[in-house]
């Protein structure tokens, strides 16, 4: 399909390019050489249509993306707030659509349609008060009500609070990987900072040894969230800006050197049921294919994949910025406290002073 | 000046000795205070040298995209030891992708583009002898040019040139340690756009001045060009705002060199805590943003104010709305100021503040519609000249409005949070600013390509296939990327395959990759009928569009002054195309246009203009 949509355009191109050679021809039987280089009536029409053909392209490769690419979109929302976050965008995009293919329509019909002719009289036409009044109001009210309604979305979003006891976890951004910190028993964070880490005895966040909330954090490199339960993220990074980005559940907040930046959301799809999908099935199975055929040619990194959350670093950040990911996974309650339990405490993996 | 009936062109001809002087090669060509002769070099360095650099650093990128891993001996020329065995290195991909927006934005746009138009159109479109100060101008040009070399030798340092993204965030830009190109490359980058700070204030202050008093005797505001409109408060946006750029940089420089804290706190990098602390990343994004949103205008509205004049002169129609048009560019101008926290709604800075800025930013988009509908209207019933300037125009409004579109999804705050540093938003800019500013680039090109070059034209077919390939690649690159980005790919990444998820996007980057391909081959032809129409292009009429500007009545052969004789005097608007008497006669028996310069005739109903 896509050499099919190349080769499309090069005929065009091609045609195009005959029909100029055609014109040139035509033009230079012309007796007034001075006007050769400026468009005359078989240029204008010649270009007329080709205005013309461009509004079908530009519907047909609207048509040809949507239903060629639309699959490759996210799957649904993962996140409480996630349905009405999609709402809202395919709202918009209905907006859009519909502006998009009235205003193309007639950007490029009053070109083909009003091509001009030796003789033709163009309309003085200058201003009309009534036709500005309707296109400025117009505009006025739909994005009035995209407005009110993105920012009513957007204070719920924010709004990170402590409200219905949410698990509290630090995301932890470092040149080129992240790191997750659960409060762990308490579910309170230790204090933390870039100043206090030391490497020798592994305690690489900085935690503060002498807080009390610190000895029974838990560090860990796979994030894991129980489904249903609200989750406040707190993001740190001890270098350059990242971005914890994590697509599937519509949530993305910068991570800043010297500030504490945060994120809530509450998973609402386990891992499990996600992979079952009708639609990440398919995705799975298409992207299975892909990565066989590579791994016949002897590519590298081409294992069957099975579908997982992830977090991605989504703030330039150096080299390896492309590969700064950690695997997220939303479970059950109970599959979520059973983890929880065979992971060791900052208190149990801080090594003695020496 | 026998002839010279007028007191203030008297003044003009004294003021103006020029062309007493025998001019040397090196005052005519190189240290030239001629404004025509600054335009000439505007549009060569920046747009045509500086251009062909920054579209040939993102062919190269979007190879590495579509085929990641894969070897082209092409790298291994171009690229030398940052392409070992012709495979991309990740440093020297982030590296491109900062040159290549650099100089794009501000190098082509910004310098190319206002550089060229404003010095060329200014004093010729409002009845002036030259801008109100030649060595300012003639300097200006030369510190564009300064700081454009400063930018190509940065290219060539040991540990590469700036690789932080072009907007240099620190503290990725501010730490040597944290990348390669942030050592060397990156000072390079930051003096040399200190220059070109001070070279566009100095271009700016010139442009403004110039509009305000060398106006001809008549040519009131309210009777300025579109154009003109568009140059002068362009020129006052830069002035406003690329003063915090330098103040951005200025304390950059600092944090980087003299050990303060502007912009960084509690940093743990290589093993080492380092001393920075109290500053803030977020600052830095609030004044790089306070000027990088204006700066979207500043390459933008000179697109929409070459496109204004273009089209309503090859449709043979006044365009519609003018004061319309005149208060949308305001409009945008002043709105232009207040959004840019639209950039940082998932920055960290408080919500509240980022509800603010997406009040604003929707704002903006009322003054576009306008303007969109505005040129949707002048072609209505019009009696197309479809030259390749009026195609550019014409592809010009559509991009504009595909890409402005999906603004609204961006600049709301709530529906930023999951398309933010996407795709989706390389797609948006590149359609809205990108490619819009450069198709009014190529419309004023085309069409005042006779005005620089002594009469000369560019070859039209070959204008038509340019355009009609640039055309269709720009759609063929930009329309599919919106999926990747709704897909969740991120930009700036160097290759995709770290994350199976996007395994199945690659033959969207092939594609767009072999549009992107075609449509820098399509440029060449642009040069090609640039560079021989300069030499053989067959010389036209003296006003080739029937145009109603005051451009077209001065001297086809450049000399010092533009006007042999007085300068013309302005009876009317810009726009009276096909302007009839009541029995449905021209004003002008046979010909369907009044330039401006013409006196109103007898039963001839003004337009309050």
């Amino acid at each position: 399909m896509t050499t099919l949509l190349i080769l499309t355009v090069l005929v065009l191109v091609a045609i195009a390019i005959w029909q100029m050679g055609k014109i040139f021809e035509l033009s230079q039987l012309k007796a007034d050489a001075s006007r050769a280089q400026i468009a005359n009536d078989t240029d204008n029409k010649n270009q007329g249509y080709l205005l013309f053909a461009f509004l079908i392209f530009i519907y047909a490769i609207t048509i040809f993306s949507f239903v060629k690419y639309s699959k490759f979109l996210l799957p649904e929302a993962a996140s409480e707030h996630g349905p009405g976050y999609d709402q809202l965008m395919w709202v918009s995009f209905a907006v859009i659509f519909f502006v998009q293919t009235i205003t193309q329509a007639l950007l490029h019909y009053f070109g083909y349609k009003y091509r001009g002719e030796e003789g033709k009289k163009a309309l003085f036409y200058a201003d009309n008060d009534r036709l500005e009044f309707i296109w400025t109001i117009i505009p006025v009210v739909v994005l009035a009500g995209l407005i009110i309604w993105g920012l009513y979305s957007w204070t719920n979003i924010m709004d990170v609070n402590e409200d219905d006891d949410p698990l509290i976890v630090e995301l932890y951004a470092q040149q080129f990987n992240w790191t997750a910190r659960y409060g762990g028993a308490d579910n309170v964070l230790g204090d933390a900072s870039v100043r206090l880490i030391d490497i020798n005895r592994a305690n690489v966040m900085g935690l503060d040894e002498a807080d009390p909330n610190a000895t029974d954090d838990v560090i860990v490199k796979e994030l894991h969230i129980p489904v249903g339960r609200k989750v406040n993220f707190y993001m740190r990074s001890q270098d350059v800006l990242h971005s914890a980005y994590m697509p599937h559940f519509r949530a993305q907040m910068n991570c800043v050197p010297g500030m504490v930046t945060e994120f809530s959301f509450t998973p609402t799809i386990t891992t499990e049921q996600m992979r079952l999908n009708p639609e990440v099935v398919d995705k799975v199975k298409r992207t299975n294919v892909i990565r066989a055929e590579k791994a016949a040619k002897g590519i590298p990194n081409n294992d069957p994949w099975e579908f997982d959350y992830i977090l991605l670093c989504n703030k330039i950040c150096g080299t390896s910025h492309y590969n700064m990911q950690m695997k997220i996974i939303v479970e059950t309650e109970e599959e979520y406290n059973e983890w929880m339990k065979s992971q060791k405490t900052f208190a149990e993996t801080v090594l003695p002073v020496q | 000046m026998s002839a010279v009936a007028n007191a203030q062109v008297d003044d003009h001809a004294h003021d103006d000795h020029g062309h007493h002087h025998k001019e040397t090669f090196v005052t005519k060509y190189i240290f030239s205070q001629d404004h025509k002769m600054i335009a000439k070099q505007y549009l060569i360095t920046g747009v045509l040298i500086m251009g062909f650099i920054g579209i040939a650093m993102s062919l190269m990128f979007r190879m590495q995209l579509a085929w990641p891993g894969e070897s082209f001996s092409i790298f291994e020329g171009l690229l030398g030891k940052w392409a070992p065995e012709g495979v991309m290195d990740a440093d020297v991909y982030l590296a491109l992708i900062t040159m290549h927006g650099t100089i794009m934005v501000f190098f082509v746009l910004t310098a190319g583009l206002s550089g060229t138009f404003s010095n060329l159109l200014i004093p010729l479109q409002i009845g002036a002898r030259d801008m109100a100060s030649g060595f300012l101008n003639m300097l200006s040009f030369w510190m564009f040019f300064v700081s454009a070399v400063i930018m190509v030798i940065s290219l060539f340092v040991e540990a590469g040139p700036a690789a932080a993204g072009w907007t240099i965030y620190p503290p990725l830009s501010a730490l040597p340690m944290a990348q390669p190109g942030s050592g060397m490359g990156m000072t390079l980058w930051l003096v040399s756009m200190a220059i070109f700070i001070a070279s566009s204030l100095l271009g700016s202050l010139n442009y403004i001045v110039t509009v305000i008093n060398l106006r001809t005797k008549g040519m009131s505001m309210t009777r300025l060009p579109l154009t003109i409109w568009a140059f002068f408060v362009t020129a006052i946006i830069g002035v406003i705002s690329f003063p915090v750029l330098l103040s951005a940089a200025l304390l950059l420089i600092m944090d980087r060199s003299f050990g303060t804290s502007f912009f960084l706190s509690d940093i743990f990098i290589q093993g080492e805590v380092l001393h920075y602390q109290g500053g803030s990343p977020v600052l830095y994004e609030h004044l790089f943003w306070f000027l990088g949103h204006p700066e979207v205008y500043i390459v933008l509205l000179p697109a929409l104010g070459i496109t204004s004049e273009v089209m309503s002169t090859n449709a043979r129609k006044p365009i519609f709305g003018y004061r319309a048009m005149v208060a949308s560019i305001l409009a945008i101008a002043f709105l232009s100021t207040i959004v840019w926290g639209h950039h940082m709604f998932i920055s960290g800075m408080n919500p509240f503040l980022g509800s603010v800025f997406t009040f604003t930013t929707l704002l903006i988009a009322i003054p576009s519609a306008v303007k969109a509908f505005n040129y949707i209207t002048t072609l209505w019933k019009g009696n197309l000249q479809l030259n390749p300037a009026m195609l550019f125009s014409i592809a010009l409004v559509s991009t504009f409005i595909t890409g402005g579109l999906t603004g609204i999804i961006l600049g709301d705050s709530a529906l930023d949070i999951n398309v933010h540093d996407t795709y989706f938003v390389v797609a948006h800019f590149h359609l809205v600013m990108g490619i819009s500013a450069l198709y009014g680039l190529f419309a004023g090109v085309y069409h005042w390509f006779p005005k620089m070059f002594q009469g000369r034209m560019m070859n039209k077919n070959l204008g038509y296939v340019h355009f009609w390939v640039t055309a269709i690649c720009a759609y063929g690159v930009f329309f599919p990327m919106h999926f990747v980005g709704m897909a969740g790919v991120p930009r700036r990444y160097y290759e995709n395959t770290a994350f199976p998820m996007f395994d199945e996007l690659t033959d969207v980057q092939v594609l767009m990759t072999v549009f992107a391909l075609i449509a820098g081959a399509a440029q060449l032809v642009f040069v090609y009928n640039f560079v021989r129409s300069i030499f053989y292009g067959k010389k036209g009429p003296k006003n080739p569009w029937k145009s109603n500007t005051l451009e077209w009545t001065a001297e086809v052969k450049h000399i010092h002054g533009n006007w042999d004789g007085p300068i013309p005097e302005v009876h009317r608007w810009a726009y009276d195309y096909s302007k009839t008497y009541e029995n449905g006669e021209y004003i002008i028996k046979g010909q369907d246009y009044v330039p401006q310069h013409i006196p109103l005739q007898d039963d001839e109903e003004e337009m309050n203009h």
